[in-house]
């Protein structure tokens, strides 16, 4: 009797421990490209002759003979790091890989680090990273912290919901009985609670709130369109992105706060950059038939 | 002060989470640990084989590993929504149920064995002689280390911020998007809890003055 419940007790350890790793495996595939991932070298050419003067992170730059950028890798499309062939791709980080070429810095001068949404402003204002491209919307209160190129993209709030859900169709759907999840303390999760009924959840990633939605915790998971794309292109038979954007995200490139002459370099950049960021579009996100023009930059403050 | 003042309806709500969090994982630790902590000592094999299996797989499994069980299998098992926060509360409870559970057993280890054994001689039962003679002995000096069971607890709290329960630990999370600047936040969140953990060490003397015996 006393051997059988200890057989029984490691088997119910075991089902326990199974269900753990079970639990953790909402890490999203690639998506890449639709095609050519051989080299993005043919979209444009690192400059040799940089003249930028008066920019102290493109002197630190220079000095270490590299730049470190900050990115996500959690964004199919977007920033993603495929843990399989440990390669990054995504529409942000092809965006950081032609602003360092345009500075004079090949792919292999180029670090990439991943910065979580919350550590974004202290990882520029301590200097553990060049520069930030990963879904960074531009905002007055980033602002008083921060320098921003850009905006190099813009998109706005979305929803996914799971693929066989008909109730909610739109953000005129979400609410009270209706319960959404997004990154902690983001603003998309602060727009729902201000100005929605609808109740939140809230995860350190959007991998984990895609999560919730497949176990059934929560009934939709908001944040730019941009990124659920991605997730929806991922699994199209368990989730969709339903209804129209609800809010206007301008994405830029976050640079130490001061920094005006790299600032406006960038923004010259984007802007003389000719077919080059419609070419970065079609390869990263030109597959989920979304289709949008080059937004103009901002003058710098 | 300004990251204060400024955000006092977020330390609010983020304060009031930690509170529920704590007290209420402390509930049920200190009543599931004093079970637990009984069936260990109990006569009866298959109570102190269970105790020991549930103390050995719980002690040793990482705490986040059990918030992301309770997070993301616990509603796929029972199969219907659960709130985050109670998830999270018994996440806590159950595993600092552990450390009660040992607390309590090393107190009981401190009551000479002739007691029970004379307890038991008077024909007084198992649960009268745990109740009676040496659990209000036992109780004396387990009040340091059970004080820093709780206070572990306390700071344990922090991990539910990873598991939609708003906390201390997730306020960085809000005020960075508000542009505070987060080094400043978490001296904050630092000073709140040395404040917090100062009223339990506060709390432990009171005790030990008031339940002081002299052997």
């Amino acid at each position: 009797m006393r051997k059988f419940r200890t057989i029984a007790s490691v088997g119910i350890a075991t089902a326990a421990l199974l269900a753990l790793t079970a639990c953790n495996s909402g890490s999203p595939g690639s998506t890449g490209g639709d095609g050519d991932d051989s080299s993005t070298e043919d979209l444009w050419e690192v400059a040799t002759d940089v003249d930028l003067q008066d920019s102290p992170t493109y002197d630190d730059m220079v000095a270490r003979d590299g730049v470190v950028i900050g990115v996500k890798e959690d964004q199919p499309g977007l920033g993603y790091l495929d843990p399989a062939t440990n390669e990054r791709s995504g529409f942000d980080i092809d965006i950081a890989r032609w602003l360092a070429a345009s500075l004079g810095f090949d792919d292999d001068q180029i670090t990439f680090e991943a910065i979580p949404s919350a550590n974004r402003e202290q990882a520029i204002i301590n200097g553990d990273i060049d520069y930030y491209v990963g879904t960074y919307s531009i905002t007055d209160a980033r602002k008083e912290q921060i320098n921003f190129a850009g905006p190099y993209f813009v998109t706005g709030q979305g929803l996914l919901v799971a693929a066989d859900n008909d109730t909610i169709e739109s953000d005129a759907d979400l609410t009270s009985d209706v319960t959404v999840c997004s990154a902690t303390g983001s603003t998309p999760i602060q727009n729902i609670k201000d100005n929605y009924d609808a109740q939140t959840e809230e995860f350190d990633t959007y991998s984990q709130c895609v999560e919730a939605l497949k176990s059934g915790q929560v009934d939709a998971v908001t944040t730019d369109e941009a990124i659920l794309i991605g997730y929806a292109a991922q699994e199209p038979e368990n989730l969709k992105v339903v209804g129209e954007t609800f809010s206007e995200e301008r994405y830029g490139i976050g640079l130490p706060k001061g920094d005006t002459a790299l600032t406006e370099y960038f923004n010259t950049v984007l802007t003389d950059g000719g077919d080059t960021w419609q070419a970065i579009f079609d390869k990263n996100l030109g597959a989920s038939g979304v289709t949008t023009t080059q937004p103009e930059v901002d003058p710098v403050d | 002060m300004g990251i204060i003042i400024d955000n006092l309806d977020l330390w609010g709500d983020a304060l009031w989470g930690t509170l529920v969090l704590f007290f209420a994982g402390a509930a049920i630790a200190l009543v599931l640990g004093l079970i637990v902590g009984a069936m260990r000592v109990s006569p009866v094999p298959i109570a102190r084989a269970v105790g020991t299996v549930y103390v050995n797989v719980v002690r040793n499994t990482p705490l986040t590993l059990l918030f992301f069980f309770f997070a993301f299998g616990v509603p796929l098992l029972v199969g219907t929504r659960v709130d985050f926060l109670a998830l999270g509360i018994w996440a806590l409870g159950l595993y600092t149920a552990t450390y009660v559970a040992e607390t309590i057993r090393s107190g009981i280890n401190t009551v000479p064995v002739g007691q029970a054994e004379a307890a038991r001689a008077l024909g007084l039962t198992f649960s009268q002689v745990m109740t009676l003679i040496v659990l209000p002995q036992a109780s004396r000096s387990v009040i340091p280390p059970m004080m820093s069971v709780l206070i572990a607890l306390l700071k344990n709290t922090t991990v539910a911020a990873g598991f939609s329960v708003l906390n201390l630990g997730s306020i960085r999370a809000y005020l960075s998007e508000r542009g505070e600047n987060a080094l400043g936040v978490l001296l904050w969140v630092m000073v709140i809890f040395i404040v917090l953990v100062l009223l339990l060490g506060w709390l432990q003397r009171w005790l030990e003055i008031r339940w002081k015996v002299t052997r």
